[in-house]
């Protein structure tokens, strides 16, 4: 059946939190007080990307995209654009006021992107795997079930060079060859969705959008490399996650597309879920076996790879929900055709979740190469409220800072590298001149501390001490010797530590040391924090000529540190002062000086 | 064993739960998933049975406990207040959210107010970076949060 209009709404983590659910009950609704349920089809679709300006409502076929929608917007929109063939004007994204029309492709946030991995989120409902069949979903997997042989779809991923998109980048068909090949009673495919780097969310955006495609993906490797079982490894955190994939997994079962004989072919594969708990160095591959295995998470030293000796001794597949959501694309259209995509070094492109002082927050997927100034500035929109870029963060609590001299780097996985950074799974956090680079360094560090699993020493210690130094140095304590014990506790731990939590834990210390050493100095020399952060090294004042004595700033002063008559210049005591900021907010006539 | 003697504390559908998953290799993470629902948090008590069901030594389930930061071995408050300590969130201020709040709750990070009703606890990207900063309470979820809100947000939930 096919209808007039398609009214599709966003259902990601994003939008659902900003009411999209209310915005999708009232659609439907309203569609049904106006007798069009035959006409017109509501879906709740996964994440558009475009988060910061959620909840977003896109109308087909005319592709309307309407932004911060509200559950009270529903009524005028049904009225107005699907009775009336009007738009509402009002509710589109329109940047540019003097265009009438605000189509997706005219939206510069799209413009630069190209979906492979998000080909299906924002289109289809995640919930209904008929939407997703009718995107050419499961052909690939009947493809490779009856007219590839094992070694044709290897040859494929290697044709296509797919590297891995959980950080390390290592090439997709080697891992899968060396388990075709690795001899064992069973074999076992697992995907990582641990999704640890504590600022992104492209694998969980995917699996809420597009939970097929992992699915059908894992079972295409199941029949390559002769497994009969997979588990998907996915964050307790992500209740709609996980509940999408139990839907589709149950409707795969249904049609014959999991479970046994499927599609007839005599191919047996299923998946099961099983729940991280809150890990991050569950997200190593050795530590998620463990995890799945119902153990303490620890990583064990490589080699043995997991690829040969994984789950329960078995040789194990272990890939990103990303390179997974790559694979039905790359055997439908081929790997000549993926090659093509992306740099020499690295081919295809690659899910960012670009945030921080970003004026346009989301979800973009780029070909590899782009550069991260088309990124930032063409997709993102340049910094927010006018401030000056600083740095851009990626690779999160193993990767490094890139300043504004590299900004046309085209990413790619050696290019990042070379800077000092890393790919990583694809966090990428843009800082202004109002955040403190010393404690950005302190925060990835003071997360990698709590994350470690203490088995090895240089991790254990060293991770530490490099947190204290830094809490030294925001304090106000630091000492020049300081900078050169962490380079050289940094140094020790890149090489002694057992897995890469240890060996890249130091990377946001030497990064920033190497590009804003001039900022770790002033915290030590001059006992200054330049951006205002670190609240030992500033100091709040007011200024004579522009305090006019509104007393705003005394009333609000939570201890009382603020004194002076009505109409008359005001004075902090400095030593009671605790620098919440609390006046600097509140003052209209920015009489507040922070230094 | 005490657990042996005592009524078993569980419900039916945790007790099929467990039996469902008791011969599966590496269940003993998803039992105490399943525990954790049930409960809000993983007792001694709880801890127990669970040992005793699936005859295994108790150290073994603190061992798991202790390393995953999600199992909470205390009662969380009734409405436990989750900032997101992500980086977009940092940030954007998360770490002043909760000063604030521990100030106007009276208590620190993974405490509990006295009367029981507040928790306050720091977690890791909740995915709407895009409106940092964010906390949740319960389901609900508050984006682009400034001080000023808070005692509206805890007024809300008393
Ligand atoms: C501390 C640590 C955390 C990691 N976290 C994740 C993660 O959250 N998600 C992920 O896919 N890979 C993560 N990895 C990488 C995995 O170990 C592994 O390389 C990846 O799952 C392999 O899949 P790929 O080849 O498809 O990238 C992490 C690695 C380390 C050392
Ligand atoms: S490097 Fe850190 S996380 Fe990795 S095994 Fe050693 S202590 Fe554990
Ligand atoms: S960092 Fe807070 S929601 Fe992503």
């Amino acid at each position: 059946m096919s209808y007039r209009n398609y009214i599709l709404v966003c259902g990601g983590t994003a939008c659902e939190s900003s009411k999209a659910t209310e915005i999708y009950e009232a659609l439907v609704n309203e569609i049904k007080h106006q007798n069009l349920t035959e006409e017109v089809q509501v879906i709740k679709t996964g994440c558009f990307g475009f988060c910061e300006q959620g909840p977003i409502v896109k109308i087909l076929p005319e592709d309307s995209f309407y932004v911060q929608v509200t559950p009270a917007d529903a009524k005028e929109l049904v009225e107005e654009h699907i009775v009336k063939g009007r738009e509402v004007k009002r509710l589109l994204y329109n940047k540019d006021k003097s265009k009438k029309h605000a189509k997706v492709e005219d939206i510069e946030f799209y413009q630069k992107q190209f979906r492979i991995v998000l080909r299906n989120c924002g289109f289809i409902d995640p919930e209904n795997i008929d939407e997703y069949i009718a995107r050419e979903g499961y052909a690939a997997l009947e493809k490779v079930l009856f007219e590839m042989t094992p070694d044709q779809v290897i040859d494929e991923l290697r044709t296509a060079g797919l590297r891995g998109r959980g950080g390390a980048g290592f090439p997709t068909w080697m891992k899968w060859n060396f388990t075709k090949q690795a001899n064992g009673e069973c074999k076992y495919v697992v995907c990582n969705a641990d999704e640890g780097d504590p600022g992104a969310y492209m694998d969980r955006s995917t699996l809420e959008g597009d939970p097929h495609s992992v699915l059908e993906a894992m079972t295409i490797a199941g029949r390559t490399v002769g497994a009969n079982q997979g588990f998907i490894y996915i964050r307790a955190e992500y209740p709609l996650a996980i509940h999408r994939l139990e839907i589709a997994m149950a409707q795969a079962r249904e049609y014959g597309l999991l479970g046994k004989n499927i599609l007839n072919s005599g191919f047996d594969f299923d998946i099961e879920i099983r729940l991280g708990a809150g890990a991050f160095v569950c997200g190593e591959e050795t530590a998620l076996l463990a995890s799945i295995e119902g153990k303490r998470g620890m990583p064990v030293p490589r080699p043995p790879f997991p690829a040969v000796k994984g789950l329960w001794g078995m040789p194990t597949v272990i890939n990103n929900v990303e390179t997974w959501a790559n694979i039905p694309v790359i055997m439908l259209k081929g790997g000549d055709w993926f090659s093509q995509i992306g740099t020499a070094d690295s081919h295809g492109t690659k899910v960012f979740a670009l945030t921080g002082k970003i004026r346009n927050s989301g979800l973009v997927e780029v070909p590899m190469g782009t550069t991260l100034r088309e990124i930032i500035y063409d997709i993102g929109g340049g910094i927010a409220n006018d401030r000056k870029f600083k740095a851009v963060q990626t690779g999160g609590p193993s990767g490094g800072v890139i300043t504004a001299d590299y900004l046309d780097t085209p990413i790619d996985f050696a290019s990042l590298t070379k800077l000092g950074s890393m790919m990583g799974s694809g966090g990428m956090i843009v800082m202004d001149e109002d955040d403190c680079i010393v404690d950005v360094a302190k925060f990835y560090l003071n997360f990698s501390v709590e994350e470690s699993c203490g088995k090895c020493s240089p991790c254990r210690i060293g991770g530490r001490t490099l947190a204290n130094l830094l809490e030294k140095i925001t304090k106000g304590n630091g000492e020049l010797k300081d900078i050169e014990q962490m380079k050289e506790i940094g140094s020790a731990m890149k090489k002694a530590s057992l897995c890469a939590l240890g060996q890249t834990a130091p990377n946001p210390i030497l990064s920033t040391l190497n590009y804003f050493e001039d900022e770790y100095m002033a915290h030590i020399v001059d006992k200054k924090c330049p951006a205002g952060k670190c609240k030992s090294l500033i100091t709040y004042n007011i200024l004579e000529d522009k305090c006019i004595g509104c007393t705003a700033c005394a009333r609000k002063c939570p201890v009382g540190a603020i004194s002076g008559e009505r109409r008359s210049v005001h004075v902090i005591d400095q030593a009671a002062c605790i620098k919440c900021g609390a006046c600097f907010d509140t003052c209209k006539f920015g009489a507040i000086e922070v230094r | 064993m005490s657990a042996k003697k005592k009524e078993n504390m569980f419900s039916r559908e945790l007790i099929s739960f467990i039996e469902k998953w008791r011969n599966k290799p590496g269940n003993l993470i998803m039992i105490l998933h399943q525990v954790q629902e049930e409960f809000g948090y993983v007792s001694r008590e709880a801890a127990d049975q669970v040992a005793y069901m699936l005859d295994i030594p108790l150290a073994k389930i603190y061992g798991v406990l202790s390393f995953y930061h999600f199992f909470k071995t205390t009662k969380p408050g009734d409405h436990n207040i989750q900032v997101c300590l992500g980086t977009a969130c940092y940030l954007k201020g998360g770490d002043m959210l909760v000063e604030e709040l521990g100030s106007l709750l009276g208590i620190g990070l993974n405490e509990v107010t006295e009367d029981g009703r507040f928790s306050l606890e720091g977690v890791r990207c909740v995915g709407c970076c895009g409106l940092a900063p964010v906390l949740t309470v319960g389901k609900e979820v508050f984006g682009k949060v400034t001080k000023d809100q808070l005692p509206g947000i805890i007024s809300k939930f008393s």
